[in-house]
């Protein structure tokens, strides 16, 4: 599945496409199939995202699980300070 | 040290301003990311792995406690209540809004700090020898240098467009502790027949092709340096190479066209911008280096230490250096804890070597390239009572320049370009070698982690370097023996395939163990390294 | 017609600019070309006869046209010094402290934000081919 991230301008905060906004939390992300593109670029015109781009991942019971571990460790925060992660739940780094 | 006049404080506050008019039209939308991007990296702001990263500048690594203090405070206020101690001798906050951005900076202003020019592509912060003022072994104080090539250097107009970024050091002793010739351009202060001057190293740098700086000019006289160096960046700007990013680096013109013909060609600019009258009068380097003069020193103390305490024993023969003046003595503050993240401190931790060099530091401080922090004026009579404070807090680790006093990069934890993770790296070699009986029987030992071939980590010059790597998809190890970012510098040599996470640790244990096995006495492992060779290292490694 | 920024008092030169390489050739010519990565000194011998210098700037991260601008002024050339391509608002403060007078910017630059830029900073460090006094010439006369 192809899932869209990218950060929160004026917090950067790590955001993900719901298909309706934008999340925090990778849980809530759904697969842009082949929209992704046409997402991006009406979603960064309007100034809703910053940076963002298409990311590869897999459906897991946990929610969607990005193939390159740069992009888990996005979703989950350092993997040497756990206490800073925003979804605490999501055992994503070592997928 | 140096305190802002009129004039430097008008400069920053109005820098604040700048920048705080250049986030707004970002955040209304009247300019895309790709236009604010080089005005926000012009001031150190990244966008980074999970948010945007600051970086802020400690000018040539100095600081009074007033100004640690505001750092723990940004910390606290704006950040995650922790920041992350540089190699290049600054501080960067990794959790930072975008909104909060012009209201940092301001905070910044009021001690006189600032982030500028701490990342983009020109004269990046001046970094310097974290000893400064207090070695007993330096000819001159580099710190006066350091202010005047700062001001220099600050919104240069001919300079802030270079090929690529440009980082400058300057030193006065023969010991470097500022790895001073893998800069763009390394200064190393001498005296000359009673004259002050600088030998001038150009086209040093780590990255992707690490080169070790040749020697351009033997001796500039002090008054000729700001002409000089106009003189050396200006051939850079115009010749430098701006059709690839990764051969931008002044090393890569240097390498190409000959130190030979670069020395030159500087030569015949040096002489035309000399006549323009660049350099200023030898008045502005008194006033400069008047906010240098010694502290206060007591006369007559003592240079007892009691020594009846054997973890503080340890620690003062690990990290505690000699000085100048008698009856004081250099502090090193490891923020290097077994299982810690390298340069990691916490506000709290900020706060405490701030009231510690308020106290018993004649309000001073450093931040050194291994990621540590320096108290340089300290009394023998109360090292007892610094370290109680520092043991406390958990930072009176006694391992300067051990095997686990590690240098590492932010790696995938933190940073966009990374490949791998750098940081867990780091905590499992500590870990392994935690023992501090058999650390200290090891002795000196440079290890330096990057996650990536940027070498932000400094792996190049590590007595054993490490550098992460993507082996398709996967985080992987490569390991380099016998670099020195010292006065016996060199670049280390990969030893062959690479590693997993838990082999690279095994690997580093088994080079270790290798130089206790064969080494002499006296030796460090990079003397025995460079002794017995690579591939008896080899052999130790791979079986 | 093409926005110029100008800050001259004398009339335009509307001559068609010519090539560094075709100077040698047309001793009237009085407006020339110079393109990012040629040597600015190969102009030295035609100062007198120009009155007007383009220096192309084909991406803002090239800043080979600071370093010419500044080695013009520096030989005294006097005439209009123009900066075109890809110049950005916030770059035209150094470029009118490295010696240009005139802009050719691609995007739309916005007046109001220029003249705040231009206004910004009351002192610079160093001397540069503008008459600003570096902050130490101000504190020590
Ligand atoms: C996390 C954000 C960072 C980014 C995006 C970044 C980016 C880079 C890049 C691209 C280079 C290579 C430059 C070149 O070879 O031309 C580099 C080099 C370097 N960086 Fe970083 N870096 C970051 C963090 C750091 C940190 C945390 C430190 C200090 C611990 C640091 C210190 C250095 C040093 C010392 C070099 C080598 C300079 C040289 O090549 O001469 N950087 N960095
Ligand atoms: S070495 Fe690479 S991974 Fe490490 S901080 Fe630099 S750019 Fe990032």
């Amino acid at each position: 599945m192809k899932i869209l991230t990218g950060n929160d301008l004026k917090t950067g905060d790590v955001i993900w496409w719901t298909g309706k906004s934008w999340s925090r939390h990778i849980g809530e992300a759904v697969d842009a199939g082949d929209n992704g593109e046409a997402v991006l670029a009406e979603e960064s015109a309007a100034q809703r995202v910053n940076a963002a781009y298409i990311v590869d991942a897999a459906a897991s019971p946990n929610g969607p699980l990005p193939l390159h571990i740069k992009d888990r460790v996005r979703a989950a925060g350092p993997t040497v300070r756990a206490d800073l992660g925003i979804n605490p739940d999501v055992p994503i780094v070592k997928g | 040290m140096y305190q802002y006049d009129k004039f430097d404080q008008a400069i920053v506050d109005a820098r604040v301003e700048e920048f705080r008019d250049q986030v707004n039209r970002r955040i209304n939308g009247e300019m895309t990311e790709d236009q604010f991007k080089p005005l926000r990296l012009m001031n150190g702001l990244y966008l980074q792995l999970h948010a945007y990263m600051l970086r802020v500048a400690i000018p040539y690594g100095t600081l009074s406690g007033k100004q640690m203090r505001m750092l723990g405070h940004i910390a606290r206020k704006y950040d995650r209540d922790y920041g992350h101690f540089t190699t290049r001798q600054n501080i960067q906050y990794n959790w930072i809004k975008l909104e909060d951005t012009p209201d940092i900076l301001a905070d910044l202003a009021s001690v006189e700090m600032h982030a500028i020019q701490t990342s983009g592509n020109c004269i990046r912060n001046i970094s310097s020898d974290q000893y400064a003022g207090a070695a007993a072994d330096e000819v001159a104080d580099p710190r006066p240098w350091a202010e005047l090539l700062r001001q220099w250097s600050t919104f240069h107009p001919e300079f802030s467009y270079l090929p690529r970024k440009f980082k400058i050091a300057v030193i006065a002793s023969q010991e470097d502790r500022a790895a001073m010739r893998l800069h763009d351009i390394g200064l190393e202060l001498v005296m000359r027949d009673g004259v002050l001057g600088a030998r001038v190293f150009v086209g040093g740098g780590m990255g992707r092709t690490p080169m070790i700086a040749p020697e351009i000019a033997e001796f500039v006289k002090a008054d000729d340096l700001l002409s000089y160096l106009e003189a050396c960046l200006r051939v850079y700007n115009r010749y430098g190479r701006r059709d690839n990013a990764y051969k931008a680096r002044i090393k890569i013109l240097i390498h190409e066209l000959g130190a030979d013909e670069y020395r030159r060609q500087v030569a015949e600019e040096f002489a035309h911008v000399k006549t323009l009258g660049i350099d200023p009068p030898l008045a502005e380097l008194e006033r400069i280096s008047a906010y240098f003069a010694p502290p206060a020193y007591e006369q007559g103390l003592s240079d007892e230490i009691d020594r009846s305490n054997p973890a503080f024993a340890h620690w003062v023969d690990q990290n505690v250096k000699a000085h100048k003046q008698p009856g004081y003595a250099i502090v090193n503050i490891s923020l290097k804890p077994v299982g810690g993240i390298p340069g990691d401190a916490s506000s709290d931790q900020i706060d405490l070597m701030a009231d510690l060099a308020e106290k018993y530091g004649f309000d001073e401080l450093r931040v050194t390239h291994a990621q540590n922090i320096v108290l340089p004026f300290v009394a023998k009579r109360d090292l007892f009572t610094v370290w109680q404070a520092l043991d406390a807090a958990g930072i009176a680790n006694a391992n300067l320049d051990l095997v686990t006093d590690i240098i590492a990069c932010p790696g995938l934890d933190y940073c966009s370009l990374a490949n791998a993770r750098s940081i867990p790296v780091a905590q499992k070699i500590a870990e392994r070698f935690a023992d501090a009986e058999r650390q200290r029987d090891i002795g000196e030992l440079k290890l330096k982690i990057s996650g990536c071939i940027n070498a932000c980590g400094h792996h190049h010059a590590g007595h054993i370097g490490i550098l992460g790597v993507d082996k398709k998809g996967v985080e992987n190890y490569q390991l380099t023996l016998g670099g020195s970012g010292a006065e016996d510098v060199s670049i280390g040599k990969i030893t062959g395939p690479g590693f997993d996470e838990d082999g690279i640790v095994d690997a580093v244990e088994r080079a270790v163990e290798k130089y206790r096995a064969v080494r002499v006495e006296g030796e460090r492992f990079i003397d025995t390294y460079r002794r017995v060779g690579a591939d008896s290292f080899k052999e130790a490694i791979y079986g | 017609m093409v926005d110029v920024i100008r800050f001259r008092d004398d009339a335009a030169n509307d001559q068609p600019l010519v090539s560094v390489e075709a100077l040698s050739g047309q001793t009237n010519a009085t407006a020339v070309r110079l393109e990012s990565d040629e040597d600015a000194r190969a102009l030295l011998p035609y100062l007198n006869q120009l009155a007007l210098i383009e220096v192309a700037f084909p991406t803002f991260r090239d800043g080979r046209g600071y370093s010419a601008a500044r080695i013009l002024r520096e030989a005294g050339f006097t005439g209009e010094l123009r900066a075109q391509g890809d110049v950005l608002v916030d770059q035209i403060p150094s470029m009118r402290r490295c010696g240009f007078d005139s802009f050719i910017a691609n995007a739309p630059v916005d007046q109001a934000t220029l003249d705040k830029s231009l206004n910004r900073y009351d002192h610079v460090y160093q001397p540069a081919a503008d008459a600003a006094l570096p902050v130490w010439k101000l504190r020590h006369g």
